[in-house]
């Protein structure tokens, strides 16, 4: 029998921490800072900075005392404003008094929003290669996830056929994310139409991230949340970091019906009490002005993105098309090499960082993540290196 | 505004082979549009960016305020391009409110400046008042900034 103090410290942590694995991005990132010299392919974050009114404004806002507490929903003249903002970008309509939740990014809306919901052993539908933590959210909030693997052969979409042979009658939420981070793939109006009706058919939840809406490249973004009789049943999430490269300002929001906010706030309230308030001043000059920041580096990512899958197809790496965000999930599985392998042998032998495929889940294994975040120079050289580095590997 | 044009304005060195990769186009597409803008005059020149401050060029560069008479049939037209025949005058911009031109000139130092605005510009016909400014240091110039901006602080590897 063990006495108190030998007993060891692993033996504290819950046991659903402990069956979490360690992001693998996390891993990576440990082998990748030690190198100097590195063109990375690897960062999920936007490579612009800031537009500058924003920061000329924080430091406005901090100099005039925005460092109290805000109410736990979030300042309201933030709120009005995004509530103008998602009407007439995402045609989904929100009370700010009672139906918008400023949150510290779209993983706390994310967390909130599991948490609010599930009861222990509720599943989750959600798709992967995903975000690296949709899966590790629902197992932290005790539920159950229930994955759907999308695949290149159909350009990574998301299909209600694909959710019917997963879900089960204890199925209560869909988490969706298109434009995806890691494939960029985004959803047709029709497909996202039969996702909306199976949701509604089965009673459904849905939590949808539309982080990367804005860098939409081809067509027009639809949201779910938009649809007939969706957005009773959908909890909108986005935020400031990816189109208005406001990354470390944390700041995010959660839209939904007044119910499931009140809910969402209270997990809030009670952990966060309330996202930072000079960012919330920020995310108001953001969201006030013109919108041509966001427009100018959605045009600079869409013509990266062009030069970047001509480059996969000069070297042979068969890619499907990123229709938005910032990342290309190129196929490598032809070449017999696991995907981190491809990343870590690339790294060693061409200083070139992008992220193994499955760091986004399983079924990633075969493909590795390149985020186009980084300058066309940057762009042109990688893909030089990688050049060399595929015919290197389909030559030995 | 054509997004070739923005490709180039903001770098002139732009191959065409990449610009026809960011726009899906031809390289021979690319190269046709170019060759078109060049010839309407659209693209009038392709120039470097230079930091003069870091050159210890011996040169001052003066803006002027300039005053001038319309005339009838040709209001600043004539006077102004009269103006900028002057290879010492950088730039000339017709402007509302208290004057009429705003021109940037260069000379080696503050005398020869001096002498192009009271011998040359000063007395030119329609020419009433004249205003000089020197510059002192350039922060910004064409978009550009003159300081070096800071590396890349991100994380080298996020999800």
């Amino acid at each position: 029998m063990p006495t108190n103090d030998s007993r060891s410290l692993h033996s504290f942590i819950a046991r659903h921490v402990v069956d979490i694995p360690r992001s693998g991005i996390r891993d990576f990132f440990d082998i990748v800072s030690t190198m100097k010299d590195v063109i990375s392919l690897g960062i999920g974050e936007p490579d612009f900075d800031t537009p500058w009114h924003v920061r000329e404004f924080t430091v406005f806002a901090l100099e005039h005392g925005a460092t109290h507490y805000t109410s736990n929903m979030g300042l309201l003249e933030l709120r009005r404003a995004i509530a103008l903002y998602v009407e007439k970008t995402f045609r989904a309509s929100y009370d700010p008094e009672k139906e918008i939740l400023i949150t510290v990014g779209v993983s706390e809306a994310l967390d909130l929003a599991l948490r609010a919901l599930l009861n222990p052993g509720d599943e989750v539908l959600y798709h992967e290669p995903c975000y690296v933590s949709y899966r590790a959210d629902v197992v932290l909030a005790h539920g159950r996830p229930l994955t759907v693997e999308t695949r290149r052969d159909n350009d990574f979409r998301l299909t209600r056929a694909m959710l019917e042979r997963q879900a089960t009658p204890r199925t209560k939420l869909l988490l969706l994310n298109f434009p995806n981070n890691p494939t960029g793939a985004t959803l047709r109006k029709e497909d996202l139409e039969e996702i909306a009706a199976f949701a509604r058919e089965r009673d459904l939840l849905v939590i949808t991230d539309e982080i990367y809406a804005e860098l939409t490249h081809d067509g027009e973004h639809t949201s779910i949340a938009s649809l007939p009789g969706m957005k009773e049943r959908t909890i909108f999430l986005h935020g400031f970091s990816k189109a208005w490269a406001m990354t470390g300002f944390r700041l995010g929001y959660a839209c939904a019906p007044p119910e499931l906010t009140e809910a969402m706030m209270k997990v809030h309230q009670y952990t966060m009490l309330c996202a930072p308030t000079m960012s919330q001043k920020a995310a108001i000059e953001a969201l006030t002005k013109p919108e041509t920041d966001v427009k100018v580096m959605a045009d600079e990512y869409r013509r990266r993105r062009n030069l970047l899958v001509r480059g996969f197809e000069d070297i042979g790496l068969p890619c499907s098309r990123p229709g938005g965000a910032f990342y290309a999930f190129p196929s490598i599985g032809h070449l017999g090499i696991s995907s981190r392998d491809f990343a870590l042998k690339l790294l060693e032998e061409e200083k070139v960082a992008v992220v193994p495929g499955t760091a986004f889940g399983a079924c990633g294994e075969g493909f590795v993540r390149c985020a186009y975040a980084t300058s066309m120079d940057n762009l042109q050289e990688a893909m030089k290196r990688m050049g060399r580095f595929v015919k290197r590997l389909k030559n030995s | 505004m054509d997004e070739l044009l923005t490709i180039l304005k903001n770098n002139a060195l732009e191959k065409p082979e990449t610009i026809a990769r960011m726009l899906n186009l031809s390289v021979d597409e690319v190269k046709k549009r170019i060759a078109e803008y060049e010839q309407q005059g659209v693209i009038r020149a392709y120039q470097a960016i230079l930091n003069v401050d870091q050159l210890d060029l011996n040169q001052v560069t003066a803006v002027i305020e300039v005053k001038v008479t319309p005339e009838r049939e040709g209001g600043f037209n004539r006077v102004a391009s009269r103006i900028s025949r002057f290879p010492e005058v950088q730039s000339v911009y017709l402007m509302s409110g208290a004057y009429d031109l705003l021109l940037f000139v260069a000379g080696r130092n503050l005398k020869e400046v001096a002498l192009f605005v009271s011998e040359k510009l000063a007395t030119l016909d329609g020419v009433i008042s004249t205003s000089t400014h020197f510059m002192l240091k350039t922060y910004k110039h064409h978009g550009v900034l003159m300081e070096t901006e800071s590396a890349d602080e991100r994380l080298q590897v996020s999800p």
